[in-house]
């Protein structure tokens, strides 16, 4: 970031000039005169080159306009759809309602049902994913020698890389059955919020450790060598030195992953059901809001009516909420950095 | 500090349970690090012993039937070639042009600034936000409608977009301004710098950032799920307006249908889509540790 930028050599228009002088002065040299039309053709390309890199940087700036105008598009179609249903349900019905029914008679869209379901799943994947990447942090950033920690980062990275769909195969086949065995078949719904959770705190672990680890290895060696000196175990120094210097960035990667977990979508569409439900029991089944977004784009609901604007309704809550989530963790780590460098 | 009142003993005791401490807790820690390993390798067998008995060549040579037995991923495998095909297409040019602009050419303003932080928040946008966009503009607006491979994959463009600008920038970055020094003192124009020594330079770190960006496109489900909508399609996509399904598709839609071997074909499905990911996240990090920039002290 802090790189500086050399200034360009050629500012073109007075290049332009200086070598039209130079070779209008060696035109008057008879004994130079022969160049006169390598440097003429020297000037041509100077000059091409010139247009060409001005073509290129109105492509490249196009370019980066495009990521300007996908922020606008969300924004500006969320808002739009959203306005639609609003006109017909009022804002405060939608966000203080405990009831979601859009595709039942009588209708309501009390959208905290759906926001409970979405929050109670985050919550068990950030508790999951905070103690597990922790963990792990803690033990590659202060324990691990070097050579074990290239060989186990690269393996718990492997977790972030796989689909979404294939974790929620494996919490429908191979974590609920578990669950069933241990809390029993009749107290867990074979579609519940724990066993969405759980695996989904696996999938950002990686997240969690990766970025914590990062702040851990940032804070100085020499804060570490003050605590050794003084006696201190590698634990002490960890939980006393460490994690406090690293503890922006640690919440930082905690809040980004939590807000991973609350835009996931395909595990929670498989595992965790589709019964909207304001509920604290994790084997019950719920409905997130993103399943709920899922589910009536993949139904018969016609275009442009009031179950079809809920989605838009649904989606411009979740947008608002991930986004605070991610400005807050990455305004966490900016104040992280101000602290060492 | 009154050391003279803590006895010889108490010392050696509170020492004694400070290094036990340190031994349990450090348990911990490699427990926390286990777990997870075996939460990767218990999905991997599952996946695996499910998924296994199913695989064969006529699994990958044939159209998805209502017969678990005879079912096969022709169609999701060849739309996911055309999907992640035109995404590459749309995404390297766009993505890489975009980093080059912020790194090389921008003027640190306000305006500029302002593209970064978006392209961040962009990152962190969830999925299915991405599959409503595309819905709204390029379905219903752009396509009039139809649900075709194109509008699937510009979505997708727009989903990885910020992966692959960021992975660029960081590559641009690692190219050591001394290079592009001696190119300038030569008399070169920016541009020319840009193109002779810095994308050559930064390409393998590009490259890795791309491959990434693309398997993220292989393995995203859910905006496709609400672009394609449609689930059961038996026909190689013809043209850039063709129907079409991805494998992540695919996977959900056997995932969700009542007959236990189903359960099996999506296992043997996932074993093909890993193969693809893990394969190509390999690719990524080689590239990515044979071609690191080293610069000189």
């Amino acid at each position: 970031m802090t790189r500086q930028r050399p200034r360009d050599v050629a500012p073109d228009p007075e290049i332009f000039k200086f070598e039209t002088a130079i070779s209008s002065r060696m035109s008057t040299n008879p004994e130079l005169e022969i160049n006169q039309a390598i440097l003429d053709r020297v000037a041509r390309r100077r000059r091409r080159q010139h247009v060409e890199q001005a073509i290129v940087i109105w492509l490249l700036r196009a370019a980066a306009l495009i990521s300007i105008l996908t922020t606008v598009g969300i924004i500006v179609i969320l808002v739009a759809q959203s306005a639609g249903f609003f006109k017909e349900v009022s804002v405060w019905d939608f966000l203080t309602g405990t009831q979601w029914t859009p595709l039942l008679k009588p209708q309501q869209f009390g959208v905290l049902s759906l926001v409970g379901g979405t929050l109670l799943v985050a919550a068990i994947a950030g508790i999951v994913s905070l103690t597990l990447g922790l963990g792990a942090a803690i033990f590659l950033s202060e324990y691990a020698p070097e050579k074990l920690r290239r060989v186990l980062k690269p393996i718990l990275e492997v977790l972030a890389g796989i689909p979404t769909v294939v974790y929620g195969y494996f919490a429908l086949t191979f974590i609920t059955p578990i669950l069933q065995g241990v809390f029993g078949s009749d107290r867990v719904i074979v579609f519940n919020a724990l066993s969405a959770g759980l695996v989904m705190g696996l999938m950002i672990m990686p997240m969690v450790s990766t970025l914590s680890e990062d702040a851990m290895v940032a804070v100085p060696r020499s804060l570490r060598d003050a605590a050794y000196a003084l006696g201190a175990t590698r634990f002490e120094v960890a939980t006393k030195v460490v994690i406090p210097a690293a503890l922006s960035g640690i919440v930082a990667s905690f809040i980004l992953a939590v807000s991973r977990a609350v835009g996931e979508t395909m595990i929670v569409k498989i595992a965790a059901g589709a019964t909207p439900n304001l509920t604290l029991n994790p084997l019950e089944s719920i409905q997130a809001m993103t399943a709920y977004i899922v589910q009536v784009s993949l139904g018969e609901t016609p275009q442009g009516s009031l179950e079809y604007k809920t989605i838009f309704a649904v989606g411009l809550l979740l947008f608002a909420m991930t986004l605070v989530m991610n400005i807050v963790g990455r305004w966490v780590i900016s104040r992280f950095r101000q602290q060492y460098n | 500090m009154s050391s003279s009142k803590i006895t010889r003993q108490e010392r050696q005791r509170s020492r004694l349970i400070r290094l036990w401490r340190d031994r349990i807790f450090v348990t911990g820690f490699v427990a926390a690090i286990v777990i997870g390993i075996l939460g990767l390798a218990a999905l991997l067998f599952d996946v695996l012993i499910d998924g296994l008995p199913f695989l064969n060549w006529n699994f990958l040579s044939s159209y998805a039937s209502r017969k678990p037995l005879e079912s096969g991923i022709l169609a999701p495998l060849a739309g996911t070639i055309w999907v992640v095909g035109l995404t590459a297409l749309l995404t390297i040019p766009i993505g890489v042009g975009t980093a080059i602009y912020l790194e090389e050419f921008a003027r640190k303003n306000k305006f500029n600034r302002l593209i970064e932080l978006n392209i961040a928040n962009l990152a962190g946008v969830p999925s299915v936000i991405y599959g409503l966009l595309g819905l709204a503009v390029f379905v219903q607006f752009l396509f009039n409608g139809s649900r075709n491979v194109t509008a699937g994959a510009l979505t997708m463009t727009l989903l990885v977009l910020p992966i692959v600008v960021i992975a660029s920038q960081e590559a641009i970055k690692a190219v050591p301004s001394s290079y592009r020094d001696a190119a300038f003192a030569m008399g070169a124009n920016r541009w020319q710098v840009v193109k002779t020594v810095v994308l050559p330079l930064g390409l393998p770190g590009m490259m890795s950032g791309i491959i990434l960006a693309l398997s993220r496109a292989i393995g995203e489900s859910a905006p496709i799920l609400i672009i394609s909508s449609l689930v059961w399609v038996t026909f190689v996509p013809a043209s850039p307006d063709s129907k079409f399904t991805v494998l992540p598709l695919q996977i959900f839609t056997w995932i969700s249908q009542p007959q236990h071997d189903f359960r099996g074909i999506a296992a043997a499905a996932i074993i093909v889509l890993l193969i693809v990911l893990l394969s190509m996240n390999g690719i990524a990090i080689w590239i990515r540790s044979k071609y690191q920039i080293r610069p000189e002290q």
